[in-house]
């Protein structure tokens, strides 16, 4: 067993970035307030330290011309890091994620890579509403040409980053707000998450569980627990790449198990469970015993007064009544 | 500083220039201009899929604007991108390819027309999204600035895209940091169907540079050697290290907002009227041969190259393979 260390995933992130920007000085980050302040989630601090205000870059607050500069850096040969602040605010920039981003590296016949990182701050914390809460990755899986990843953990934080700012392509690293300050074990030695590959958190042989992010550790991890004391053995899926998805790893469980769940915090109408129940239900149909269910917050915007936003999270329990029934 | 936004008139005599570059102006337009007759021409036969959107009687801006720079400048160009891109030594014949759709193009035929790039010579793309292009090269002049490199960025807009929300984006952080950025607004008049008067605030585009405290320049975009020697001050003052400027090239758009356009918002008079009196390649032709500098021969000496070169890449482009449909994939991901 490699050495390991117990640190923030906050300061998996960092430690990600140090790592990779000593090694190649084409890697710079941008955003707001990064510099200054270290980032909202703390995620930059002491960073100008090390690579001064140039490299580590506060923005104006414009998000547009951050994502834009960002592609525009990487096709002149950089590796830039954009940081988004809040996942919400990819909105603002839908042009230069949709259509250039996205997509200069294959309109123009592979001449040029976009070898750049959008790092996206998602999901719910403590009442912050419509605006700052949101769940997104289903709308940049629908987008030829990202990569997609939403690590649960510190060690998969610190390897998918390292791994993404390496990528050629351009990828969009979702991390959620409640991980930040979450500890975990994480190898002394140089590593790296591969992207596209889904981890087998837990084997099982009753059911599969497909989660990622935060709703892995709060809602998918209790729910199996759970279930295991009903006496149902859960395999736990913790999906880490949005896209492109490990089918492979899925629809292998599946076989194994006979059964799928999907957990995902962003709202279940048009979520990534339902392009995995869809995977599943075109390659496996013959692996069920039962139909695919599928668990995502209501199809609402985040709430913010506190029994609305409690209304709105997703419950453990609600879910294994849902799980009992497919036995 | 900011400098108010000024017409500036040629003051180097036409007989002070090095004939070679007078040449290789003269090359220029008129490679855009039959290059774009014969798209013009074989998209109206049907042999050319899509959306084409012509340059024709702007060929001064470019040329003039691409005189200055080296093979390692970087431009972001627009939808309207065939004159920059050969403007910036693109070859003839893979810019013909990727236009009729064709393997040999320079996307491979996965661009086409609006998405046209060369990175080889710095031309970073040309853009299907009206102002899609501004924070790129604001990015590209970062990394620039990063690197230390010298080199500067040029991005090609319209009059109609100067109202975008990234323009003013561009700018602001080009500016703020200081970035070699040269913005080149296009005004031909016509913000796609739209006059741009009646859609835009100012009557200069070029006023905008003042809210954002950088130089802002006019010029006569139908007089090449106006563009080249405003553009080549310009060009100076950026590459020294003083951060972005706004040029406005005032010019016409000749032919329709795309080819098939039918319209209806003008008369062919007015249309007309601005390509007899104000035809940037006519207009130079007078000058040079009036400054003794450049005679009818050599002027027609250069044409006929020009013309063999365009047929060349007309026949190139259509005796090329189309992509085959295996190579769909091709270029998703790296």
């Amino acid at each position: 067993m490699a050495e390991t260390k117990k640190i923030t995933f906050s300061q998996a992130t960092l430690e990600a970035m140090q790592e990779e920007m000593e090694r190649d000085d084409t890697v710079f980050v941008m955003g707001e307030d990064i510099a200054r302040q270290g980032g909202i989630f703390g995620q930059f601090k002491g960073l100008p330290d090390s690579f001064g205000s140039d490299r580590v870059r506060d923005t104006p607050i414009t998000e547009t011309a951050i994502v834009g500069a960002a592609v525009g850096a990487a096709l002149a040969g950089m590796r830039p890091i954009a940081d988004m602040h809040f996942a919400d605010f990819m909105l603002v920039c839908g042009d230069e994620i949709y259509n250039q981003m996205a997509k200069v590296h294959y309109m123009f016949g592979g001449q040029k890579t976009v070898p750049m990182v959008l790092r996206a701050p998602d999901g719910l914390i403590n009442q912050a509403a419509a605006q700052h809460s949101q769940s997104l990755e289903a709308i940049f899986q629908h987008i030829p040409g990202l990569k997609v990843v939403a690590p649960s953990n510190p060690a998969d934080a610190k390897g998918l980053l390292k791994s993404a700012i390496r990528d050629d392509n351009p990828v969009i690293y979702f991390e959620h707000k409640a991980l930040f300050n979450t500890k975990g074990e994480v190898p002394v030695e140089e590593y790296f998450t591969p992207i596209g590959k889904a981890d087998i958190v837990t084997e099982g042989s009753d059911l599969t569980i497909v989660s990622y992010s935060n709703c892995l550790q709060t809602v998918a991890k209790p729910v199996a627990e759970m279930a295991e004391k009903e006496g149902i053995s859960v395999e736990l899926i913790d999906l880490r790449t949005i896209s492109p998805i490990d089918k492979d790893a899925i629809l292998e469980s599946v076989a194994k198990t006979s059964r799928l769940a999907i957990i995902h915090e962003a709202v279940k109408q048009g979520g990534v469970g339902g392009e995995i129940a869809a995977i599943v239900a075109e390659e496996g149909l013959d692996y069920l015993d039962a139909p695919i269910m599928r668990f995502g917050s209501p199809f609402t915007p985040v709430p913010f007064a506190r029994p609305l936003e409690q209304a709105y999270r997703l419950k453990p329990e609600a879910i294994l009544e849902g799980i009992k029934r497919m036995f | 500083m900011c400098a108010k936004a000024i017409l500036k008139e040629p003051t180097i005599p036409v007989k002070n220039y090095d004939r070679d570059l007078l040449i290789e102006l003269y090359r220029k337009m008129v490679s855009i201009r039959l290059f774009e007759q014969k798209v013009e021409h074989h998209f109206l036969a049907g042999d050319i899929p899509g959306f084409v959107h012509l340059y024709i009687g702007e060929e001064g801006i470019g040329t003039g604007v691409m005189a200055n720079l080296t093979k390692e400048d970087y431009i972001e160009s627009t939808h309207r991108g065939h004159g920059h891109t050969i403007a910036k030594g693109a070859d003839l014949n893979r810019m013909m390819a990727e236009i009729f759709g064709k393997k040999t193009g320079y996307c491979k035929g996965k661009g086409g027309s609006m998405h046209i790039a060369d990175f080889s010579v710095g031309m970073l793309g040309a853009n299907g999204i009206v102002g899609g292009g501004y924070t790129l090269a604001v990015g590209a002049a970062l990394a620039s600035k990063l690197r230390e490199d010298g080199r500067i960025s040029v991005v090609f807009f319209g009059d109609g895209a100067s109202n975008r929300g990234t323009f003013h984006e561009a700018l602001n952080m080009a500016a703020a940091w200081k970035l070699p950025v040269l913005f080149v607004c296009e005004n031909n008049e016509w913000a796609s169907t739209t006059p741009y008067l009646t859609t835009t605030s100012v009557a200069d585009i070029a006023d905008r540079a003042q809210g954002y405290g950088i130089p802002g320049y006019m010029v006569d975009g139908n007089d090449v050697l106006s563009v080249y020697e405003t553009s080549k001050e310009v060009v100076d003052y950026i590459r020294s290290g003083n951060g972005p400027v706004l040029l406005e090239c005032k010019t016409y758009r000749i032919k329709g907002h795309f080819v098939g356009d039918p319209e209806k918002y003008r008369t062919k008079e007015e249309v007309q009227e601005v390509f007899d009196n104000n035809n940037p390649i006519n207009r130079f032709e007078e000058k040079v041969i009036e400054a003794g500098v450049l005679s009818r021969e050599d002027l027609d000496a250069v044409y006929g190259e020009v013309e063999a070169a365009i047929e060349e890449a007309v026949r190139y482009a259509l005796e090329s393979p189309e992509p085959d449909p295996s190579e769909l994939f091709d270029d998703l991901y790296v």
